[in-house]
């Protein structure tokens, strides 16, 4: 099965480090970070690059800081083209 | 829009997150599957972290934007901890008195019939002071929304029983534990409207998960839509959350006290759906 | 248009209609109830929308609600259903909503009597709910003015953005007068309040909220001093009064409502045996007409206020002459009507006092 390309990015100003995020992300590419932001709270950070744009943290997240980013279709360039008599194949990797 | 990444950087995982290679090709407007809706005021919630309102407040305004109702809606905000939800919600508001939400929707219904209306309301407020209001405005079938926040407890005065509270849980008014044959029993208030022939479509819905979170959004915009398409009845979201601060809890633990206690007393589900009984 | 029999309740209620009421919510309570049955019957069918509420609780919020969006929206109760409603009212005078109240008073206190009384004379004026507020309260006498007056009190209302009372009682409700409508053009009467109703967010501009929370301090106390200043303002333009016979008088009567017919007759009694006296009828108990009460304590030498209550609008009467002409009262209670010989028996009893007048 293909992967697939996700990212997020949160608004760290505005976390309140409740840690929802963290919890319900089924790739744990999230975690606290040690550092606090200007409110005093350890904000959530992406530290694995395994996302799969699943939009668990966006949901879960109580403040709405986090935008989602998932790679889309028509983005993909194919890599190959395979010629056959009937018909073409495209192939994607991802 | 939101900051990616920090200026400084002297954060380990955010040096490993803000690889440029990497990020520079998703982060792009045509590949967002999520992000805060604009109706939702770009400014930092009052709520305590991990709090389940947050979460309520920012659906709502998904569920009017997705239905493109932002100019004819009118929300009615409560007293207790969403008493600020105007602050927030950019959808015209009305602050009612504590638990008068439901006639204040009734007034404003009446008299605009095509408007879009909706209640957002916690236990106190709906299930304590505003039973009777709650009850004639389902009675009566008004075509409005009442989305009620039930996490047992009043949030906003310092963590007191709320009518919803669960029979042995400590508050600040039950230290030892609500004694349901001194201060009564948890009140299951979906349960008591959903006979009523005026309700139309009553549900009990979560947002302590990512799941909980999507199906009490079509749940709500479930509501929504039949309040646009004027069906004959009142629609009533039940939302059972939590309330970190007033359980003296994480939110983490907070939601884990939802799922192993509080959803064997407040079983989540449709509890009417149109043209069932 | 021709002179029409009607209750003081019915008057008031097709004059609302007339003035172009939207909405109204009410919960039945004698001595108001035909008002109730009268706008259900016809409201419906003349562009309004008629509810009646679980309580006279809900029925001022559905109000605040409906009064919010900027339509003319009125309720209508008597005096315990008005202490219901005073917690809706403090919210509604704070969010500066414009709406029209009716309180068709009974006795009191308490359950009381289902009798006519202007026992909430004090609930009325003085604020009522919790917080410093006030209603310009309009005190008709008549069944023609119980329904002149609600054409007065929305405009009040909508000029001002803030509740406007009609103070009656059992008797003005309940009593068959002549009536004739004055002839109001309800459009050139719009007022436009889209710059705060919340009717919808409006294109291109941020959402109106209505609201009576302010919790920062200094914000509570601006508002408060915004309201204050309206106050002032509506004191400053819009005091009503009726003179009766103040010209020569040397004994000032004051009464209003109810009490102010009983006492306008008895002046006419007085008058017959030769006794200047004298009736000012405030219209207006907010704003009270004190600088006129202050103008004839001058000339008068004793004033007596009637009224149907242990004595409360005597308490104004007084703070506005402020000490230069002792002030009397006469009062009934708990649905009992002053009898016009009574009160002129109290103006003799004046008489023979202060002027050793010989009173055959
Ligand atoms: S989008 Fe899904 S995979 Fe990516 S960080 Fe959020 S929860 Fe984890
Ligand atoms: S859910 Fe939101 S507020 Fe909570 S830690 Fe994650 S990013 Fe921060
Ligand atoms: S007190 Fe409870 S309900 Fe109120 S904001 Fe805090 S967590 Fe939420």
């Amino acid at each position: 099965m293909a992967k697939i390309h996700g990212h997020i990015s949160i608004n760290i100003e505005n976390c309140k480090g409740c840690e929802l995020c963290t919890n319900e992300c089924p790739q744990e590419s999230l975690k606290m970070s040690d550092n606090i932001n200007k409110k005093g709270y350890h904000y959530a950070v992406l530290v694995e690059d395994n996302c799969t744009g699943c939009t668990n943290c966006a949901m879960v997240c109580p403040e709405a800081i986090i935008t989602v980013y998932r790679q889309t279709k028509q983005k993909r360039q194919p890599v190959a083209v395979i010629s056959n008599v009937t018909e073409n194949l495209n192939i994607n990797i991802d | 829009m939101t900051q990616l990444f920090p200026e400084k950087t002297d954060d380990p995982y955010l040096y490993l997150a803000g690889d440029e290679s990497y990020k520079c090709e998703l982060i792009e407007e045509m590949n967002q599957v999520w992000r805060r809706p604009d109706s939702l005021i770009d400014t930092p919630m009052h709520y305590c972290p991990g709090c389940g309102h947050s979460i309520a407040h920012r659906l709502l305004m998904e569920v009017v934007e997705e239905l493109d109702i932002v100019e004819r809606t009118v929300g009615i905000a409560p007293v207790g901890c969403a008493v600020f939800a105007y602050n927030y919600l950019n959808v015209d508001m009305q602050e009612a008195a504590h638990g008068r939400a439901p006639a204040v929707a009734t007034g404003i219904k009446r008299v605009l019939p095509d408007r879009i209306l909706f209640t957002y309301q916690g236990d106190g407020d709906l299930a304590a002071i505003g039973t009777a209001e709650t009850i004639h405005a389902v009675n009566r079938g008004e075509k409005i929304v009442i989305v009620f926040i039930n996490n047992g407890i009043y949030g906003m005065t310092g963590g007191q029983m709320a009518p919803t509270t669960l029979a042995g849980a400590k508050t600040s008014t039950t230290i030892f534990g609500r004694d349901p044959s001194v201060h009564g029993h948890p009140l299951r208030i979906a349960e008591m409207i959903a006979p009523l022939p005026g309700a139309y479509y009553v549900t009990r819905q979560a947002v302590n998960t990512a799941n909980h979170v999507r199906k009490t959004k079509k749940a709500l915009l479930k509501a929504f839509q039949y309040q646009i398409d004027n069906v004959d009845g009142t629609c009533f979201v039940e939302i059972v959350s939590n309330c970190p601060s007033g359980w003296k809890m994480t939110p983490l633990e907070s939601n884990e006290l939802l799922e192993d206690e509080i959803f064997q007393f407040y079983k989540l589900g449709d509890l009417k759906l149109p043209g069932k009984e | 248009m021709a002179k029409k029999l009607m209750k003081g309740n019915e008057a008031l209620a097709e004059a609302a209609i007339r003035a172009g009421v939207k909405g109204y919510f009410g919960y039945p309570i004698t001595p108001q109830s035909e008002l109730l049955e009268y706008l259900s019957r016809e409201l419906p069918q003349r562009g309004g929308a008629f509810l009646q509420a679980e309580s006279e609780v809900a029925a001022i919020n559905m109000v605040y609600g409906a009064a919010g969006v900027g339509e003319r929206v009125m309720t209508s109760t008597s005096s315990p259903g008005f202490s219901l409603m005073q917690e809706g009212i403090s919210y509604i005078a704070c969010a500066e909503l414009p709406c029209l109240l009716v309180n068709v008073m009974r006795g009191g206190p308490g359950l009381g009597t289902i009798q006519p009384s202007q026992g909430d004379y004090f609930q009325a004026v003085k604020g009522g709910g919790h917080g410093d507020y006030k209603l310009p309260v309009l005190a008709p006498n008549s069944v023609q003015e119980m329904a002149e007056f609600v054409y007065d009190g929305f405009d009040l209302a909508d000029k001002y953005r803030n509740p406007v009372l009609i103070l009656s009682d059992g008797a003005l409700g309940q009593m068959m007068e002549a009536v004739e409508f004055p002839d109001y053009d309800v459009e050139a009467h719009k007022v436009d309040h889209s710059d705060w109703a919340t009717r919808g967010r409006r294109k291109g501009h941020d959402h109106n909220v209505i609201t009576s929370l302010y919790i920062q301090p200094d914000k509570m106390e601006l508002i408060n001093q915004h309201l204050q200043e309206k106050y002032r303002l509506i004191e400053a333009n819009e005091v009503r009064f009726e003179s009766i016979m103040t010209e020569d008088a040397d004994y000032l009567l004051v009464a209003f409502g109810l009490s102010s017919r009983v006492a306008h007759k008895s002046v006419e009694m007085a008058r017959e045996k030769g006794l200047k006296a004298g009736l000012l009828r405030p219209i207006t108990l907010f704003p009270f007409p004190s600088e006129i009460l202050s103008q004839l304590a001058d000339q008068v030498s004793g004033m007596l206020v009637v009224e149907m209550n242990t004595g409360q609008m005597v308490e104004d009467v007084r703070l506005a002459v402020s000490g230069k002409v002792p002030v009397q009262f006469y009062g009934r209670q708990g649905g009992m009507i002053p009898q016009p010989d009574a009160i002129l028996h109290e103006i003799e009893k004046y008489y023979e006092e202060h002027f050793a007048a010989e009173v055959n």
